[in-house]
Order: C-alpha cells, then sequence, then structure tokens
C-alpha cells in the first residue's frame, strides 16, 4: 500500500550495467571466445540482380583448414520477421537481389582462411537488368523484371489503401487546399557494434547461438524453421548490443549460417561482419516519396487529409508489411482530423532490404505532415504553433482512424518547448541566414498487436526471492542500451522497496527467462515494467500476509521501504526484508512469481487496423534554431530544444539520454546522411568516413524538457522515450531553414547544393510517381469494438 | 621528431621483436596497463587484434578497422592513438594504456565515475575509446572548455547519446566533482 511517494522512480539513478561498460568489463558477442571455435565468412553476390546458376565450394573444401562450405541448398527454407511475407533465404538459392546477397558461407580455422576460401567457390551467375529506382519498380510488367515471384504484381511487396470518414465532403467544406510532394532519403543505423553471432550445436544435439540482437525470440522462431530443428532444443542469447536504432531486429543470414555450420563441424562457429557488410545487411530507413492534400477552414481548423506514400523497399521484405502502415497510421494522432484517407505502396528493388529504424515509417511523414502544416500557417498569416494549438488531440478519445489516445501532454510540451526556445522574439525576426523552426509529433509506446498474432502475453517477468534477500528478475527483454535492464531493476527495487543495485537482472535468453517479445517499436518500458509489476504483486501478497502475522498489523497498512517492511501507523513495528523473505519462504516453501503484460485491445476493427495501436501515445515538440549560409548554402545548428511526454520519467537520465540520441539521430538524417547508390546498384559510400554522420563537432546543444501525463496504461504512469523525440526535429529543421533564407526543401538531406538550387530556384518539386492504388477499405469510428478506458 | 630519434626508436621497436618463430609469428614484448607481457603473434597483426586476440583484452572494441570511427582508440605515451591503424610491433617501446588500466588500485578513474553517473553511457560500445581520449585531454589540459573536450573527442563517433552526457560527464570531471 504506497502512502508516500516514490523511492526509485523519477530519481537519476545509474544504469545498472553503467560501471562494467565503462570498465570494458562488458562482454559483447565478438568479445566471447569459446574453445575450439572457428570462424565463417559470407561470399555475398557482387550483382544486384542475377540467377544463381551454380555454387561450386569444391576448391574452396579443398583448402587445408576450411572445414565446411554451405550453400543456399543447405538451407532452402525461407524465412522472414512477418510471417506473412517470408521471402528470403540463408544463403541465395537461385538468384541474388541486391549487391551484398550472401550465397555462401565457409567455416575455417582462422578468420583470414575463411576471407581467403571464399575466392575459391566458384559461383556462375546470370545477370539480370537491376530495378533500382521506385519507379522502375512500380512499371515492372514483364516477368523477367520480377525480383519475388511470390508477389501478385510484379516488383510491388503491398499496397494498401484506407479511408476514414467523409474526404471529399472535408475538401468540399474547405477554404483553402494545400497541395506537397516530398522525399524523405534512406539513411542506416550505423550501430558502433558491426553484427557478430556464435553457434554452437553442442554434443547434446541442443544448439546455443549468442547474438547481438534486439529480438532473441524472433530469431529462435527463425532459426527452428529454417533449421528444422525443434524449438526446444534451442536456445538465444542476445548479448549486449552495441547499439541498435531497430537494424538488429530481423533474423540475419549470418546467424544462420553459423548455427547450421556448427551443426555441420561440432565446433564453435563464429562470425564478425565487416563495417562494409553492415551497410549490405542494413534494413534501415526506407526511402520514401510522398505526396499530400490537406483542406483546412480560413481559420486554420484541419477539415481532411490525403496522404500518398511510396517506399522503396529493396530487395526483401523484411519488416515491409507494417512499414507500409506506418507511413499512414499515425497522422490522425496529433491534430484533429475529421477525415483522412491514406494509400500507401512499397516496392521491391535491387537494393539491401530496408527494414525499422528508429521511428519505423513514421519519421517520412511526419515530415510532410509538419512542412505542410509551417506552408498553411505562413499563408494564413498565422503563428504555426496557434495553428496546432487549436486543435490538438484529447486525452480519452479516439481517432477517425479508430487509434484510442489515452493522455497527451502535446500542448504542454508546445508551451514549454516555445517558452524556452522564447519562440515569439524570434520566429519571422531573426536576419536572413538565422532562422528558427518548430515542429510536432506523436509516437507508440510498443505495438498493440504482436508480430505473430496469438493470445500469448508479449513480455514475461519472473521473480525469484531467496532467503538471503537476494530478489533476481528474469525477462527476455533486451538491452541495446536503451537501459532496459536497468528498469527491470528500478520497477522491482521500488515495488520492494530496497536498492535497484541489489537487484540482479537476468535478460535475453530463450532458455532462462520468459518471452519478451523484443526491442522494437519502443515497448519494452510499458510492457516489461508492467510484467514486473505484476509479478512482485503476487510475491508481496506473500510477504504482506507473514509481515502482517509477525507484526499483528493488518496487511494493508504495512509498506516497504528502506529494505523494510513496516507499519506506517505505529512506525516502531516493523521487519527486515530478509526476515520476512524468510518467514514467507517457511510458510509458503520457495518463493517465485510471474507476471505478464498484454496490450490492452483496440478499438478498430479493419484490414490494417493491427498497425498504429498502442498502449499508450507519446508526444514531442522541437524548435531548431540554425544558420544557414546565403552563400555557401551550408547549416549550422545553433541548439534544439525538445519537450517530450514521457507520461512519467522512469529514470530522468535516462529519458534525456533517449531523447537527446533521438535528437542526434534526427539530426543526421536531416543533414547528412544517407544511403545512396550506384547505377550498377552498388552501394555508394559503404563505409563510415563517406557515410557522413554527426560528430561532436556538428551536434548542437540540446536542451531537454520532460512533460509527465502520468498514463494509466503505463508501469508507475510511464510511457515511452525512445523513438518518439527524432521524428519533429527533421522538419522542424526545414522550417527553421524557411525561416532563414526563405526557401522550402522537401527533401532530405538538406544539403547546401540543395539550398543554393532552391535559392536560385532551381530546385525542382519532388516528383511523384502515377500508381493506381486499389480501392479503399472504408471504416468509420464507431465501427469497431468499444475499449472500455483504464483511469 | 628529429630523424636521428626517430630511426633510434624504429630501433628500439625492432628490439622489442625477442624472435622470429616460424610462419610469420614473433614475440612480442608489450607494456600494457603498466603490465609487461610477452605474446607470440603474427607481425602483420594490428594492436587492436593484438590486445583483443593475443592478450585477451577485449575491452577495446573495433567499429570500422580503418581508423574512420574511433572505437579503438587506446593510450600509446599518454597519447590517444587508434589500435587499428597500428601494428603490434610499432607499439613495442611504448606504455599502452587500454580501458582495463584506467582503475587505479580497485577504484575507478573519476572520468569512469562520472560516465556512470551521468548516464553518459547507453550501449556502451563506443565508451573505452571515448574514456581513453579524454583521459589523454585531461592530462594533458585539466580545465579545457566544453569547446575544447568538443573537439578532442570529434573523432570518435557515438551513435547512442548525442554526445550531451559524454560532454556533460567529462566537464564534471574537470570540475572534480564527485558524481552525484
Amino acid at each position: 500500500m504506497r502512502k508516500k511517494g516514490f523511492s526509485v522512480i523519477g530519481k537519476p539513478l545509474p544504469k545498472v550495467d553503467a560501471m562494467a561498460k565503462c570498465a570494458g568489463e562488458t562482454v559483447y558477442a565478438d568479445d566471447l571466445n569459446l574453445p575450439r571455435t572457428i570462424y565463417a565468412k559470407l561470399l555475398r553476390s557482387p550483382h544486384a540482380h542475377a540467377r544463381v546458376l551454380r555454387v561450386n565450394p569444391e576448391r574452396a573444401l579443398r583448402l587445408e583448414g576450411v572445414y565446411a562450405v554451405i550453400t543456399g541448398k543447405d538451407l532452402p527454407e525461407k524465412f522472414g520477421i512477418m510471417p506473412a511475407t517470408q521471402d528470403e533465404e540463408a544463403l541465395a538459392v537461385d538468384k541474388v537481389r541486391y549487391v551484398g546477397d550472401p550465397v555462401a558461407a565457409v567455416a575455417a580455422v582462422s578468420e583470414t582462411l575463411a576471407e581467403k576460401a571464399l575466392g575459391y567457390i566458384d559461383v556462375e551467375y546470370e545477370i539480370l537488368k537491376p530495378v533500382l529506382t521506385i519507379e522502375d519498380a512500380l512499371a515492372s510488367t514483364e516477368e523477367s523484371q520480377r525480383i519475388h515471384t511470390w508477389n501478385r504484381r510484379a516488383n510491388i511487396q503491398k499496397a494498401v489503401s484506407l479511408e476514414f470518414g467523409d474526404m471529399d465532403g472535408g475538401f468540399a467544406q474547405s477554404d483553402h487546399i494545400f497541395e506537397g510532394t516530398f522525399f524523405y532519403q534512406g539513411n542506416t543505423h550505423l550501430p558502433m557494434e558491426q553484427y557478430c553471432a556464435i553457434g554452437f550445436y553442442g554434443p547434446d544435439n541442443k544448439l546455443t547461438l549468442w547474438s547481438s540482437t534486439q529480438t532473441p525470440h524472433y530469431l529462435h522462431r527463425a532459426l527452428a524453421k529454417v533449421l528444422g530443428l525443434p524449438a526446444s532444443r534451442i536456445r538465444v542469447i542476445a548479448t549486449p548490443v552495441g547499439g541498435g536504432f531497430g537494424g538488429k531486429s530481423d533474423p540475419f543470414s549470418h546467424e544462420i549460417s553459423v548455427a547450421k555450420l556448427s551443426m555441420i563441424t561440432r565446433r564453435p562457429v563464429k562470425i564478425t561482419l565487416t563495417r562494409e557488410e553492415t551497410f549490405y545487411v542494413h534494413r534501415g530507413r526506407h526511402p520514401v516519396k510522398m505526396w499530400m492534400k490537406t483542406g483546412v477552414k480560413k481559420d486554420g481548423t484541419l477539415q481532411t487529409m490525403h496522404f500518398r506514400s511510396f517506399l522503396d523497399g529493396g530487395g526483401y521484405s523484411s519488416y515491409g508489411l507494417a512499414s507500409v502502415y506506418y507511413t499512414g497510421a499515425l497522422q490522425t494522432v496529433a491534430y484533429k482530423l475529421p477525415s483522412y484517407k491514406f494509400e500507401g505502396v512499397r516496392v521491391f528493388t535491387n537494393k539491401p532490404a530496408c527494414g525499422p529504424k528508429r521511428g519505423h515509417g513514421t519519421p517520412q511523414p511526419r515530415f510532410a505532415v509538419e512542412i505542410q502544416l509551417d506552408e498553411i500557417a505562413e499563408k494564413l498569416g498565422m503563428d504555426p504553433l496557434e495553428l496546432r494549438l487549436k486543435q490538438l488531440t484529447e486525452a480519452n478519445s479516439i481517432t477517425v482512424n479508430g487509434l484510442r489516445i489515452s493522455t497527451t501532454g502535446l500542448r504542454e510540451c508546445i508551451e514549454k518547448v516555445a517558452e524556452r526556445a522564447e519562440w515569439k522574439k524570434k520566429f519571422r525576426k531573426l536576419p536572413f541566414g538565422h532562422g528558427i523552426g518548430f515542429a510536432a509529433s506523436a509516437y507508440i509506446s510498443g505495438a498493440g498487436l504482436p508480430i505473430y498474432w496469438n493470445e500469448m502475453p508479449h513480455s514475461g517477468v519472473q521473480i525469484k526471492l531467496d532467503r538471503s534477500g537476494g530478489i533476481t528478475v528474469f525477462c527476455g527483454s533486451t538491452d541495446i542500451g536503451q537501459g532496459s535492464d536497468s528498469i527491470l531493476a528500478y520497477a522491482v527495487a521500488e515495488e520492494f522497496g530496497v536498492d535497484p543495485a541489489d537487484i540482479r537482472v537476468v535478460t535475453a535468453d530463450t532458455d532462462l527467462t520468459p518471452v519478451d517479445l523484443g526491442s522494437y517499436s519502443s515497448r519494452v518500458t510499458v510492457m516489461t515494467g508492467n510484467a514486473a509489476i505484476e509479478a512482485c504483486g503476487k510475491l508481496k501478497k506473500m510477504l504482506l500476509e507473514v509481515a502482517g502475522e509477525v507484526l499483528e498489523v493488518p496487511a494493508d497498512d504495512l509498506e516497504f521501504a528502506d529494505g523494510r517492511v513496516q507499519s506506517q501507523s505505529l512506525p516502531e513495528r516493523g521487519i527486515s526484508f530478509v526476515e520476512c523473505v524468510q518467514k514467507a519462504e517457511a510458510k509458503f516453501g520457495t518463493l517465485g512469481a510471474t507476471g505478464s503484460y498484454k496490450p490492452p485491445k483496440h478499438p478498430a476493427n479493419y484490414k490494417g487496423s493491427g498497425v498504429g495501436p498502442t498502449p499508450a501515445y507519446t508526444f514531442t515538440t522541437a524548435i531548431v534554431e540554425l544558420h544557414c549560409d546565403g552563400e555557401t548554402g551550408e547549416i549550422k545548428v545553433d541548439k534544439i530544444w525538445i519537450a517530450h511526454d514521457c507520461g512519467r520519467a522512469f529514470n530522468p537520465l535516462l529519458v534525456e539520454g533517449q531523447t537527446e540520441g533521438s535528437v542526434y539521430m534526427a539530426l543526421g538524417e536531416a543533414l547528412m546522411e544517407e544511403q545512396i547508390f550506384r547505377k550498377s546498384g552498388l552501394h555508394k559510400i559503404p563505409s563510415i568516413l563517406e557515410y557522413k554522420s554527426p560528430t561532436t563537432l556538428e551536434t548542437p546543444e540540446i536542451e531537454t524538457i520532460l512533460v509527465e501525463t502520468n498514463d494509466p496504461e503505463g508501469p508507475f504512469g510511464a510511457k515511452e522515450a525512445g523513438q518518439g523525440p527524432l521524428l519533429p526535429v527533421v522538419p522542424a529543421v526545414s522550417n527553421a531553414v524557411y525561416d532563414a533564407v526563405g526557401v522550402r526543401i522537401h527533401e532530405i538531406p538538406i544539403t547546401p547544393d540543395k539550398i543554393l538550387r532552391a535559392l536560385d530556384g532551381r530546385l525542382k518539386p519532388v516528383s511523384v510517381p502515377d500508381f493506381q492504388f486499389p480501392p479503399p477499405i472504408k471504416w468509420q469510428p464507431g465501427e469497431g469494438v468499444q475499449v472500455p478506458q483504464k483511469n | 621528431m628529429a630523424v636521428s630519434e626517430r630511426s633510434q626508436k624504429r630501433k628500439k621497436r625492432r628490439n622489442s621483436v625477442l624472435f622470429e618463430q616460424g610462419a610469420g609469428k614473433i614475440l612480442l614484448r608489450l607494456k600494457v596497463n603498466g603490465e609487461t607481457r610477452e605474446v607470440a603473434t603474427e607481425g602483420s597483426k594490428t594492436l587492436l587484434e593484438v590486445l583483443r586476440e593475443d592478450m585477451g583484452l577485449t575491452g577495446t572494441k573495433h567499429g570500422c578497422e580503418l581508423g574512420e570511427c574511433g572505437t579503438c582508440a587506446v593510450l600509446l605515451d599518454g597519447e590517444s592513438v587508434l589500435s587499428c591503424l597500428m601494428l603490434g610491433v610499432e607499439a613495442g617501446d611504448g606504455e599502452i594504456v587500454t580501458v582495463e588500466g584506467m582503475m587505479q588500485d580497485g577504484k575507478p578513474h573519476p572520468l569512469q565515475k562520472t560516465f556512470a553517473a551521468l548516464g553518459a553511457t547507453q550501449c556502451g560500445y563506443c565508451i573505452p575509446g571515448v574514456l581513453l581520449t579524454a583521459k589523454a585531454l585531461l592530462d594533458k589540459n585539466p580545465h579545457p572548455s566544453r569547446d575544447e573536450i568538443r573537439q578532442a573527442l570529434s573523432g570518435n563517433l557515438c551513435r547512442c547519446t548525442g554526445y550531451t552526457k559524454i560532454l556533460d560527464a567529462v566537464e564534471l570531471a574537470v570540475k572534480g566533482a564527485e558524481a552525484p
């Protein structure tokens, strides 16, 4: 029974793994060295699109010290993260679909020899014409141009069309209609740690795979499927991830290959990809072309919106099915829209597959929306903040596309960020070359539906209490640096009134820990936090019963605090936590409990309504102040203010860290990062030197403002912080450039050449393809199931 | 550095290569974290590879092995160097400090304390290189400005933190303040 404030939640505590990381003691995948390890390398296709006619490993196998070579024939079973679109092969069976697509894998006594052996594998290709642009993919009609054969229309992975409310009526009622096209360039995660995996098929005929992965559970499923082993014989251990950002969320060729090579050689097989290879593995931000039309009243009230997205998916489906829906799902969450139509299409091209990068499919439309709103405000002579403030969505409301918003701190985010940045003093008042821009956004705290639709929990936590007073928390969640291990420790420490440093956390091991779906969609704090609280609740009930008996006070008078179980009305009565645990163990036997979490059901029931719902939305606002040189087009960002509605700051240091990191990553995307290719399909810049990303010198001061709304669905009120804060920064940069030099840039990265061309009137509008979308699925609010609100 | 000095240094380096051991292997004597150790290794191996693979010092990480990211930085005679860009044999006569050598007498270096306390580590992978580069700066310039810290760390990429908490942590260590 909590009577006073929190003792752990909300405190700026160090992360539980912070000192190990500072001491160099954290064991990442490549730091693991098992006895008898041999090393693997992948042979990758030099062609963007080709049929594989023959792969002959004989010459490689003759090299002394080469133990095994596998090809597509050894692993013919297809896999992929989304159950409906499993179109990947661990090693190409009959076709390669991008430069870098793996064709064969070698295991040898040393990495050097494995590398050498690649040159002894003979591959015969029939080279096909690569498809490299969205336009060419949409125009593919001939069978020979098909990248995959499973999809209905050549090179179209998925086309969707959804209409909510009366869009035509909305435009008819509008006083002004705004139309624009936009392009959000693709970019990659660039985690500092390269991919690495170790497979060992032991003498017990069980497979263990260590990997730098964000999603051990889905990897577990893929391994079982492709290797044909019972899942119960496979153990996946996610090692501490040296940066993920979404890039380590798919099951990958290198993971499956080392497992298979170990099954053949019966030795641990290790693979560490080079930096160049990480650019080919990719799964990063989709390049997206967009068209957007918005109708407004004279006073700026939004009447309706029609949005189209064209996603360049690369060679495989990956998360694409979800990505295309995400480009359309969240437009309705920040501002009230009475009607809305979304049409989206994802195409296959002969480039590394795109997937989920921080914000997954939502930064692109947010870029378009927030720039167009800035243009609308300009045209109507309104302050862009006022335009937004008059039509924010409300708490406990349902959007036109059936998304339930529980809490919102967007108004406070707008007001606070404007105050700190002195918006009113600066907007449209700074001299030429100096500007300020604003944007807002909304994001999910975890996907409302699992990737494999079933009724099982999304997150499970198991807690062991032993007579030493020690608390061990087991959970499948994967710490990718965001601090999910610490979140578990804080939640459990808060519940039991102990120091988080006294809690042992065991995570991300499919043998030892209950399933958590993984570190994606900003789901971990909300879902593991709730599961942990539930597990603690079961144990606390036992502890309180015992303590109540011993202390002769009613259980609801007791609280857990300072390592004790204490009466609140009679302060002299209390026992230590350890003693309480021992008495409970004596009474009930060995102490352990589990907790689970499953998001609430969502209100909508149309096809595609599975993407967008979440336990709780977060809201963010950003103001960017920059200098833009009218002569050179160079941009120097002076400062970024960011306000984020995080529900409750579980640990303000960690929330700020996630926010600052998001701002940084957004700035890279806005100003410099791009995944670009030659006409042959070869990556132009697969190195850190050429793929520009911000260093300390390009990263400005970032001022973070945390807004707390205490969401009833969040553990202790918390919502996400890891992805949402990226979204508003990119359009805010574009809006600030307009304020500085008076040109609108509708595409990223916003490079000096684009600014100079725009200043000369030579920057052409983004072209979007002609495409006949399917007839829309129409849905009206209220057609779905009604879901009661939690208070 | 004068030419004669350079050739002397080179000669010293050769002396640390004790003898050839067939198949390109050499016996290399390195002083790492105050401890002199001998390892049989290939002369073609980078210092990074010698540290990680032959000496088991996996605290030093790699991000590109091309000298582009700063992740593998270690200290050689107090200077921050990229261990992926030099051979192990080139470090033969120097004093090498890796992240494992930052703790003294079982106590964390002030930078390690402030980095942990302020949340400057997220995934932590770039942190060993960042800590050592910051240490090299503070050893030379105990009171750098925020801009000087920025400049010194401009060769160390971090994709998690946006650098804010890293700069804050170095500044806090500069102040000599006890971590909160």
